[in-house]
């Protein structure tokens, strides 16, 4: 059953216009991966989806509704969260209330803070330290086990590579992996594409704000992959 | 001894300053705003007060209960229907539109009260003191006032460190962008703020008239006592604001013993030398003044 | 292949030139036609007009919230008294330097609030012309509470002492807005104006934001404290509490806000309206402040480019006009 559909979203900043009518689709129990260069406008689809960013009220449907003109918090009540660009941690919250935090809406789901804890041994350890007090692994270990915690039904994960060591990433990827396993619907969007093509049964390249490439990752050669990504 | 006594009155009197302070430093806290109106408003408590006691022969401090829920609903739909349209749009517009209010506040208390200047009067507990032995004395109702500054200091160390709602405020003063993505409905959070601001104002302004006379024009004043109480104690810390109000009290009551005209200034001068010394204030968060 | 060029003016701003010498030609008329009644109404005018354009390029260029502009409003009319009568300068010539003196103490003024930002800078600017007042209030030598009045023009005929008045008036108004146009067009303007767009792009781009803000606040005092001698000039009696008064901020705010922030029209526009409304609602007490205020909510919340913006973009008109166009020709 498709979970996500998105018909020709277009998004702004002020007068800079930095999606052109992108659709994509996303399965219940899928993981679906956008990958492309820098400013490719990947992070820019995510805050349009997580409703951080104006879209028109159609061009996003989730479940069958149109929640496109919905403000960012009351989509968190369908499920659909967003681990930030950055993880975005709070300064002024400690790791446990990071955790707590993510909980707000208080939806119903198998993540509590146990479960996070036993996914992330180390946030344990770390629990009434301040968020931003933690390495940059950590903290994005921090902002995925937060974004759990709103029990998800779509989960957009943004960058989590960024800045980290291999084998860091690595783990992280497990532990997507892990939740693909369990039913959660995944987008995640990276740069690197070498660890995101694992996970995800489909992906979508972006350039310049539109799909340059649609597919399944092992139908794919690298060239398309490479073309489509840098531009031919 | 007589020293003493004026620093003990003094200290009494930064309770009250504490509470006009409070007020102020949630919003500031939460969204970055200074409503220029702060004062004003808390006159605006005392006068409706000034009605209740009146039209239903209560004791003002009877007449709390029913002014604190008007002033929060009233902060609540402030935010609601005029504030937060200007979220986003920098600093300006917010200035000059609470300044607007603090006009209109004013003259329409002027125009519906006159210019008298008006007292709540709680039938005696305001002259009762107590001894404290040695021959000092102070006034219950500066205690309580400071009593109850410290309780709702308490109250919202508390509620902001310990619940839901005080999560959301804090991470929506980190990072309001990112709050909304945790599903914080932040129309509703500041509004929530706004109500508290404006129920503290009020406690804080039903207080004030019971203590001394003031006027449609009185409100000023407050804000700029408010203002630099939070300063002195410095952004982002709530005892600060406590200190930073006992210190301005202190100023204040010293200064009007030298010379009774030099009371408030004396007041604005060590604010002003506070500001040289440590900018960001005693207390505060972070070394910023922004 | 195309060449661009900068373009400085349009055909309104060449009739708005023309314009501004005939009004300012009607004005010089008045002493003759006009009744001193009249005549002290173009002086106020001319005040709050000035008071408002020093305020604009605060707010609206500058990026600079004060509400405490009436600290120069009363500094500039006590230095006037005091130069006047205790040091015998020429009470004509005394209004200039009034200006200066205020000048001089927005220095260390602008080392004190020039700490904070944004709303707290606003309230520090407050609480400064706080201080002013009651360091005024308690002094004996300027009057304490009850205020001085000004004895120097005392040997004067009545008319002379109106008519050099008024003189005064039209000069400091027209070097003002002169002053204003001209250095908003200039190099420095244009570094005022993107340091209000932008302080960390603008500093990155070699505009010296700390040394342009303090000359900004400095001129802005210079104006502020003339234009409170001018007025003192004209009503010859000053106290503490009216020269110090929050009021003159609350009416420049008014004017700005309603005519127009940030533009060198809107001013004149919301001195127009100003008094317009002053003289409807005369007779209505307090209500007049109310309107006052609720207006200026309004215009911030739904139109706050004011009414002369609203004109402008309508008609993408501008008679003052301090950007450059670049135009395509060939």
């Amino acid at each position: 059953m498709t979970l996500l559909s998105v018909r020709n979203l277009s998004a702004f900043y002020g007068d800079f216009q930095a999606l052109f009518g992108v659709s994509l689709d996303a399965a219940e129990g899928e993981t679906v991966a956008v990958i492309g260069a820098n400013g490719a406008g990947k992070t820019t689809f995510l805050r349009a989806l997580a409703g951080a960013l104006p879209a028109p009220r159609d061009a996003v449907a989730f479940a069958g509704q149109p929640v496109g003109g919905w403000p960012a918090h009351a989509r968190v009540d369908l499920g659909i969260v967003l681990v930030p660009e950055g993880r975005k941690i709070f300064p002024s919250l400690s790791v446990r209330e990071n955790l707590e935090i993510g909980a707000y809406r208080r939806r119903a789901g198998p993540w509590t803070l146990e479960r996070v804890y036993g996914l992330f041994p180390v946030l344990s350890e770390r629990r009434d330290q301040p968020g931003t007090n933690l390495s940059g692994g950590e903290q994005q270990m921090l902002a995925i086990g937060r974004g759990l915690m709103a029990n998800p039904r779509l989960l957009l994960v943004d960058e989590i590579s960024l800045g980290l060591a291999p084998v860091v990433v690595k783990h992280l990827y497990e532990v997507l992996a892990g939740l693909h396993r369990e039913g959660t619907t995944l987008l995640v969007v990276e740069q690197d594409i070498s660890q995101v093509l694992t996970v995800a049964q489909r992906v979508y390249c972006f350039r310049k704000g539109s799909v340059a490439l649609e597919g399944v990752p092992r139908h794919l050669t690298r060239e398309q992959i490479s073309a489509a990504y840098f531009g031919a | 001894m007589a020293w003493l006594d004026t620093v003990l009155q003094g200290v009494l009197l930064g309770g009250l300053y504490a509470l006009f302070a409070t007020g102020l430093s949630v919003i500031f806290g939460v969204m970055r705003l200074v409503n220029l109106a702060h004062g004003d408003f808390s006159i605006l408590a005392a006068f409706l007060a000034v009605v209740f006691v009146q039209r239903l022969a209560l004791n003002p401090l009877v007449g709390l209960v029913l002014v604190v829920p008007i002033m929060a609903a009233l902060g609540w739909w402030l935010q609601r229907l005029v504030l937060n349209r200007l979220l986003g749009r920098g600093i300006v517009p917010a200035v000059l539109v609470t300044f607007g209010l603090s006009i209109v506040i004013q003259n329409g208390l002027l125009e519906t009260f006159s210019a008298d200047s008006r007292r709540l009067n709680p039938g005696g507990i305001e002259t009762a003191s107590v001894a404290l032995g040695g021959g000092l004395a102070v006034g219950v109702f500066p205690l309580l006032t400071f009593a109850v500054a410290v309780l709702l200091l308490v109250g919202l160390h508390l509620v902001i460190g310990r619940t839901a709602i005080g999560r959301a405020f804090r991470a929506a003063s980190d990072d309001g962008a990112t709050a909304a993505l945790m599903g914080i409905d932040r129309d509703r959070l500041y509004a929530l703020a706004m109500a508290l601001s404006l129920a503290i104002v009020a406690i804080a302004g039903i207080f004030l008239g019971i203590r001394t006379t003031f006027a449609f024009s009185s409100g000023p004043d407050r804000l700029l006592f408010a203002f630099e109480a939070v300063i002195i104690g410095g952004l982002g810390s709530l005892w600060g604001t406590l200190v930073g109000g006992v210190m301005l009290g202190v100023a204040q009551t010293l200064g009007a013993r030298l010379s009774p005209g030099w009371g408030v200034l004396t007041g604005h001068l060590v604010f002003l030398a506070i500001l040289v010394v440590r900018p960001a204030g005693l207390f505060a968060k972070s070394r910023r003044v922004d | 292949m195309a060449t661009v060029h900068v373009a400085r003016t349009t055909a309104a701003s060449r009739a708005g030139v023309g314009v501004a010498l005939l009004v300012v030609a009607a004005l010089s008329a008045v002493p003759w036609v006009g009744d001193a009644g009249l005549m002290r109404a173009i002086i106020e005018f001319i005040a709050l007009l000035v008071l408002a354009q020093m305020w604009n390029l605060l707010a609206g260029y500058a990026g600079l919230v004060s509400i405490g502009q009436q600290a120069y409003v009363g500094l500039g009319g006590y230095a006037l008294i005091v130069l006047a009568d205790d040091a015998g300068v020429n009470p004509f010539l005394a209004v200039p330097l009034a200006g200066l003196v205020a000048a001089a103490l927005a220095l260390p003024t602008a080392a004190l609030v020039f700490r904070f930002r944004d709303a707290y800078f606003a309230v520090g600017t407050w609480a400064v012309a706080e201080v002013y007042r009651l360091l005024v209030a308690n002094t004996d030598a300027l009057g304490r509470g009850t205020g001085r009045t000004l004895k120097a023009v005392f040997p004067l005929a009545r008319e002379t002492r109106e008519l050099v008045t008024y003189a005064i008036a039209l000069a400091v108004g027209v070097a003002a807005l002169v002053a204003v146009y001209l250095y908003l067009r200039s190099r420095r303007g244009l570094g005022l104006m993107a340091i209000r767009d932008s302080e960390p792009a603008s500093a990155s781009l070699g505009v010296d934001v700390l040394r342009t803000k303090l000359a900004v606040y400095m001129v802005a005092a210079f104006g502020t404290g003339t234009t409170g001698a001018l007025l003192y000039l004209n009503l010859l009696r000053i106290s503490p509490d009216a020269a110090f008064s929050i009021n003159w901020t609350a009416y420049t705010i008014f004017i700005v806000v309603i005519g127009g922030l940030g533009t060198l029209e809107g001013p004149i526009v919301g001195t127009l309206v100003f008094f317009l409304l002053r003289q409807l609602l005369a007779d209505y007490g307090a209500w007049y402040m109310i309107l006052l205020g609720a207006l200026a909510v309004v215009a911030m919340m739904r139109y706050p480019q004011g009414l002369w913006g609203l004109v402008a973009e309508r008609w993408d008109l501008q008679f003052f006009p301090v950007q450059r166009r670049v135009q395509r020709r060939g």
